[in-house]
């Protein structure tokens, strides 16, 4: 007998052989392009290559430095990002007048890629990691104060006439209808602007700049050494997939225990 | 209660003196504490505007990214079109192959602009590939998602009547799927930009790139920043357009 739940169950193991298969031919596709010598090994280094020179690569102490730049200049462009973004949302997000005066305002600048004015930050503020700073934290601030923008405004008004009719005080207003109605949607904003400050972070490293891991890569790049830049890159995805992965779980559980 | 004393202003007007005053702000703090070598008050910045296009060589390269712009952003919106349909169209296919998607999307994709220049070059190329890039990945999201959003009464429907394939996807599909892909058009178009731009600023030899360089390094800020103003306009005005032809297609859903 074929079930709903069987048959929902088959489809899941099918999906799972069919997932397993791309990484798998995938893998195959590379390791057979780069053995038979199809494709310029500068552009797809073998995958022992690339082992080998993550393995040599770690054991340095650029590597550390570099990774010590980034994670500290990530860090602060967010502190920076995250603090501005919620204040900012919360007091433009609890006047509906100034909501309607500045979201649109925002969400235009944010459509614009502010990667733009990455040259301006680099001339006021050079080529440390002070620009780095700057450009991440504007950058990751848009999508915070958006989201803590929809969040506050987004409140039933209904909620608050019956609270405010019955006698609650701004600090319970605050603690029992703004903050739980709010967070769910301010907290995926601040996970948002996490990976966009930090690809920002990134990108500035990458463009100009003397130390960091973008501009690692972008420095191995310049040395043609294709298996170093490739051993950065699968640093950096895959550090970003398990920071999603361990962030969306963080965001499940403080949204559900409010 | 509240006592109104004067009227207070209304959310347009506050929109438009916030803008003016920090336009004022960055005027006077500019003049008065700004090294002239590296920052320029915004009168300076319109007053060089002509100057900066008066170089065929700059209004050439501002042309040369919009074309980029132009390519990278068909290519995406084809591709991605094609392949979000061919995955979206089984609950097999999206099943086994959204998340893939969603976890490049997810990625930063600045990581391997090295190894697109190192293949496509420092011309044109490699722009166009680097936007193309950034563009597909909303394109096929929307597209899937917009597919998934299709209510599954009208599909079951329309096939007991002995619809086909192409029939439902032109009848049913497409039409609920409007709004959707005009959020990913938004997004693909915001995104294909951000793309050109990096790989345009990343090659410092020609291009846009090469220009923000020469005013940075000659210390003209006035042209720099004048540069990225026209850039930036022109972004802001391209996504303008698409929110237009979005607001007339959905206009239907109003009634």
């Amino acid at each position: 007998m074929l079930t709903p739940a069987n048959a929902e169950l088959r489809q899941t193991s099918i999906v799972r052989a069919i997932q397993l298969a791309v990484v798998v031919a995938v893998f195959a596709i590379w390791v057979g392009l780069t053995s038979s010598h199809a494709v310029n090994a500068l552009f797809l280094p073998a995958p022992l290559a690339v082992v080998g020179a993550l393995s040599r690569l770690i054991g340095t102490s650029g590597f550390w430095g570099a990774v010590g730049v980034t994670t500290f200049t990530t860090a602060i462009a967010y502190a920076i990002a995250s603090t501005a973004g919620v204040v900012c949302g919360f007091f433009i997000g609890r006047s509906p007048r100034l909501t309607t005066a500045y979201r649109p305002v925002l969400s235009g600048l944010f459509a614009i890629p502010l990667t733009l004015f990455f040259p301006l930050f680099v001339v006021m503020f050079g080529l440390g990691p002070s620009s780095k700073i700057a450009f991440g934290a504007l950058y990751g601030f848009f999508p915070i104060v958006l989201n803590t923008i929809a969040g506050f405004s987004g409140i039933d008004r209904l909620f608050l006439r019956s609270a405010q009719s019955q006698g609650a005080t701004r600090v319970q207003m605050l603690r029992y209808i703004f903050v739980p109605g709010a967070w769910p949607i301010v907290l995926t904003g601040l996970r948002i602007g996490f990976f966009i400050t930090f690809a920002s972070v990134l990108g500035g490293e990458t463009l100009s700049s003397a130390s960091g891991v973008g501009h690692a890569i972008a420095h191995e790049g310049d040395l043609l050494e294709s298996p170093a830049m490739f051993a950065w890159i699968a640093i950096v995805l895959s550090v970003t997939i398990v920071l999603n992965l361990v962030l969306s779980v963080v965001e499940k559980r403080a949204v559900r225990s409010t | 209660m509240q006592s109104v004393a004067r009227r207070p202003l209304s959310a347009t007007a506050i929109r438009w003196w916030t803008i003016a005053g920090l336009i004022a702000l960055w005027e006077v703090a500019a003049r008065l504490f700004g090294d002239p070598s590296f920052v320029a008050p915004p009168s300076r910045v319109l007053l060089g505007l002509p100057g900066l296009f008066a170089d065929p060589k700059v209004a050439a390269a501002i042309g040369m990214a919009g074309l980029e712009m132009v390519i990278a952003f068909m290519l995406a919106v084809i591709v991605g079109a094609i392949v979000g349909v061919a995955i979206g169209i089984t609950m097999l296919g999206r099943r086994s192959f959204f998340p893939f998607v969603l976890l490049m999307w997810g990625l930063p994709q600045v990581v391997v602009l090295p190894l697109v220049i190192l293949i496509f070059g420092l011309g044109p190329v490699s722009r166009v590939a680097f936007g193309f890039t950034h563009g597909v990945l909303p394109v096929i999201v929307t597209t899937v998602t917009g597919m998934r959003s299709v209510s599954p009464l009208l599909l079951s429907s329309a096939r007991s009547m002995g619809a086909s394939q192409a029939q439902i996807l032109r009848h049913i599909i497409f039409p609920t799927m409007v709004a959707t892909v005009f959020t990913g058009l938004r997004l693909a178009m915001s995104l294909t930009l951000l793309g050109v731009v990096l790989a345009e600023l990343f090659v410092s030899s020609n291009g846009i790139g090469n220009y923000t360089q020469i005013f940075a390094e000659t210390f003209h800020p006035d042209k720099l920043y004048g540069l990225i103003l026209v850039l930036a306009v022109t972004a802001v005005i391209l996504n303008e357009l698409v929110g237009l032809v979005e607001k007339r297609f959905s206009r239907w859903k109003e009634g």
